[in-house]
């Protein structure tokens, strides 16, 4: 066996440093001194060390005052018992309160039974004048700064269903003549991928049909968003910023409660209002009566006659993740 | 020079597990002894990473929106560098087939250097995915049992189940040859060469679900290709060979002991061909892309050329291509094996150029432009790059330590003092001593 010497001569200690020259086994310590100071020294690096650690990390204390215990043991929305959901609405609530100074009541209606919703938008009469959009900003308590929205309106260019050559930034007098104008928003897919790729069941297809988050489940990878082909998906970068007088204190927990810092988001279809009865803010807003939603398993409602009268298609129809929001045309 | 192992056998057997505490326990605390180098190396290496665990608690604190990524490009510079590292571990594995499938002796010694490489590749890859998180002490819900766990839908949790898994194989491979070294033992057979197969399939199987986490995604075109894990596996064993190369040359250096001379020859050899291949690849898609034409081909304008303007990554792009082709070139030179500033510019090129290959050159183009056509660009902001480098430091005062260990124990300076019996030649060659 070759045993290497302990001073092999590129061992990296030679020279007149009380250091062992690595070989601390073998040889004896140079004297009581040199121990004694080695100690002293490592004693110091290791506290400088420890010190350093810990102010490094040190703003993630600050994290506590808005992470509670609480917030952190919540169980999964769908294992939530009912004195339990009541239990979160109301510390929920408390937030809103002390964090936006705002008064809100959070609801959590469910699916109605049989019911099935679907979204139709005639691109004919679409004037592109975003309505939607700000009512989607406003309704579900988007983040002011950014001007966040779960509508993008596409500006498009008529022969044409490419959307790179469509453009979302325009900014003249609305509709164009060369110009159609499509609104994209979730498409609440059949299948959808987004709710597939999740690590963690954070987010789920209803009964309604409609694709949810449980915001206080999410854990913030953004796989949802890299997988859904719509771009239907938004990530809260930063702690929401709006001011307490906008906040639309009509909310309910699956939808349009202000979200917390880090996680997902996406359209709701307004569940906070359709589940009561009511349409979606986008619709209410729209001028020009392009939207239509209803009941897709209603053979009497609206957006059936749509279906069943209209020249209808689906965004990327071939990657078969089967939208239930559709578009048509008028002639 | 005489060993001088020969102890009595104490009267009294130490149970096997306390044993194994106390080596550890001596590994750990002998291997942060060193000289004046070895503690400048590590406080540089600690200064970084504290520079980087500072940024990472900012960033939990006040949001996400400190680094560069947006909802167009919800990706980028820590899924870029996972997916690389989660290559380098692969890359580890490319000593042990040829010193355990093609019984090469000479590489056995070397196996190690490997394996540890794989565990603190690993390590790096999860901080990576840990610091993409917005919401990181969620963790636990994604544990089974406890949390809910998306499996098997899900391919982000085969890649947990397969991260986790290929680092216990390495830790325990690595855990046992070393602990039988320090007794003085020789390694039983059976009780890690079962583990050593295991890792040989476990690490293509984490590159391929590492693929496959991309290329499933039907509405991300540039990723949605079948060529994706066979093209991660080719460049994972360029990569990785290369930085093995190095590293061995770093510890002869440092310890003054000749070894590994067969062990580079053999893996020059292999990087020869998966170079080659992964650059066959990489043109076979460029043709493909190029050729066909059509909206889906505007990511790889994007990557390549620019697109309507916009050039961000074209620069990235061009550097891969041009370090990869030098390193192809170098790597072919016959006597490249007896030219150590050679061999180490064509690693070094290879390992950097697959960096941004897979990396900045694989994740972003895929989010640009967006699924809506939509562009919006992407440079990684300073909290980006500090936690980039914080999490390489750290991986690289691992990887220092585990090795400082494995060469203890190998130059006993690390031994048992209650070594039961003498080594004899015959063990030094079972457990293919190579102290040239």
């Amino acid at each position: 066996m070759n045993d290497p010497a302990p001073a092999s001569p590129k061992t990296p200690c030679g020279g007149n440093c009380s250091c062992s020259g690595g070989s601390t086994n073998a040889s004896p310590p140079p004297g009581d001194d040199g121990s004694t100071r080695r100690a002293v020294l490592k004693g110091l690096g290791a506290t400088l060390g420890v010190a350093a650690y810990a102010k490094a990390l040190a703003p993630l204390t600050e994290l506590t005052k808005e992470t509670s215990m609480d917030e952190f043991l919540q169980k999964h929305y769908k294992e939530l018992s009912k004195d339990e959901i009541a239990t979160v609405i109301t510390r929920l609530t408390q937030e809103a309160k002390e964090q936006y100074g705002a008064d809100v009541t959070i609801s959590d209606p469910k699916p109605q039974e049989g019911v099935k919703f679907g979204y139709a938008l005639n691109l004919s009469i679409c004037n592109g004048c975003r309505k939607c959009a700000e009512a989607c900003h406003l309704e579900n308590n988007h983040d002011r700064p950014s001007h966040q929205s779960y509508i993008r309106v596409f500006e498009m260019t008529k022969g044409s269903m490419d959307f790179e050559k469509g453009n979302v930034h325009y900014d003249h007098p609305v509709p164009q003549p060369d110009k159609y104008y499509m609104p994209v928003q979730c498409q609440q897919c059949e299948h959808p991928p987004c709710v597939d790729v999740c690590p963690v069941e954070a987010t789920w297809k209803e009964k309604d049909g409609i694709v949810v988050v449980d915001y206080n489940w999410c854990i913030g990878c953004r796989y949802c968003e890299a997988a859904c082909p719509y771009h239907a998906r938004r990530f809260n970068w930063q702690k929401p910023q709006i001011p307490a007088p906008e906040i639309n204190p009509d909310q309910s927990y699956l939808s349009n409660r202000i979200r917390p810092q880090g996680v997902m988001e996406k359209c709701t279809f307004c569940l906070h209002r359709t589940r009561n009865g009511r349409l979606p803010a986008c619709l209410e807003a729209c001028p020009t009566g392009a939207r239509v939603f209803g009941d897709l398993n209603d053979p009497a409602s609206e957006v059936r006659y749509v279906l069943e009268n209209k020249r209808v298609f689906v965004l990327k129809e071939e990657l078969g993740l089967k939208p239930q929001f559709f578009y048509f045309f008028d002639e | 020079m005489s060993d001088p192992a020969v102890i009595p056998v104490p009267a009294t057997p130490v149970p096997e597990w306390r044993q194994y505490l106390r080596f550890a326990w001596n590994a750990f605390s002998q291997s942060v002894e060193g000289g004046w180098k070895f503690y400048v190396w590590m406080t540089l290496l600690t200064a970084v990473f504290l520079v980087g665990a500072n940024a990472w608690a900012v960033q939990v604190r006040d949001g996400m929106a400190l680094t560069a990524m947006s909802d167009h490009v919800s990706w980028g510079l820590y899924i870029a560098n996972f997916t690389f590292l989660v290559g380098l571990a692969a890359g580890g594995v490319m000593m042990v087939i040829p010193a355990y499938l093609y019984h090469d002796e000479k590489m056995h010694d070397i196996v190690i250097i490997g394996e540890l490489l794989a565990i603190a590749a690993i390590i790096m890859s999860i901080m990576f995915v840990v610091c993409d998180l917005g919401r990181p002490y969620r963790f636990w819900h994604m544990m089974p049992g406890l949390g809910k766990f998306n499996f098997p839908v899900s391919m982000l949790t085969w890649d947990v189940i397969v991260l986790n898994g290929y680092f216990a194989i390495n830790v325990y491979i690595c855990g046992y040859l070393l602990y039988k070294r320090f007794r003085a033992q020789p390694p039983v057979a059976k009780m890690y060469l079962p583990a050593v197969f295991l890792s040989i399939v476990w690490a293509i199987s984490i590159h391929t679900v590492t693929a496959f986490l991309y290329c499933g995604l039907g509405g991300r075109p540039f990723w949605n290709t079948a060529l994706l894990a066979p093209r991660f596996l080719a460049s994972a064993f360029v990569s990785g060979p290369a930085f093995i190369i190095v590293a061995i040359q770093i510890i002869r250096w440092q310890t003054g002991r000749m070894f590994g001379e067969g062990a580079i020859r053999t893996l020059v050899s292999i990087v020869r061909i998966t170079i080659l291949i992964s650059l066959l690849m990489v043109v076979s898609e460029i043709f493909v892309e190029f050729y066909t034409g059509g909206s889906h081909t505007g990511a790889a304008k994007y990557l390549y050329f620019g697109l309507h303007g916009y050039h961000e990554l074209v620069p990235w792009i061009w550097t891969s291509i041009v370090f990869t082709v030098v390193a192809v070139i170098l790597f072919m030179q016959p006597r490249i094996n007896r030219r150590p500033l050679l061999l180490n510019t064509a690693c070094l090129l290879a390992f950097v150029g697959l960096w941004i290959e897979k990396g900045m050159g694989m994740i972003i183009p895929a989010f640009i432009p967006s699924t809506l056509h939509e562009i919006v660009e992407y440079r990684p902001s300073l909290t980006e790059w500090k936690i980039t480098a914080g999490i390489w430091a750290l991986g690289f005062m691992i990887y220092t330590l585990l090795l400082k260990i494995t060469i203890n124990i190998h130059s006993r300076k690390l031994k048992d003092a209650s070594g039961a019996r003498t080594i004899t030649p015959e063990d030094s060659l079972a457990m293919g001593d190579g102290g040239v």
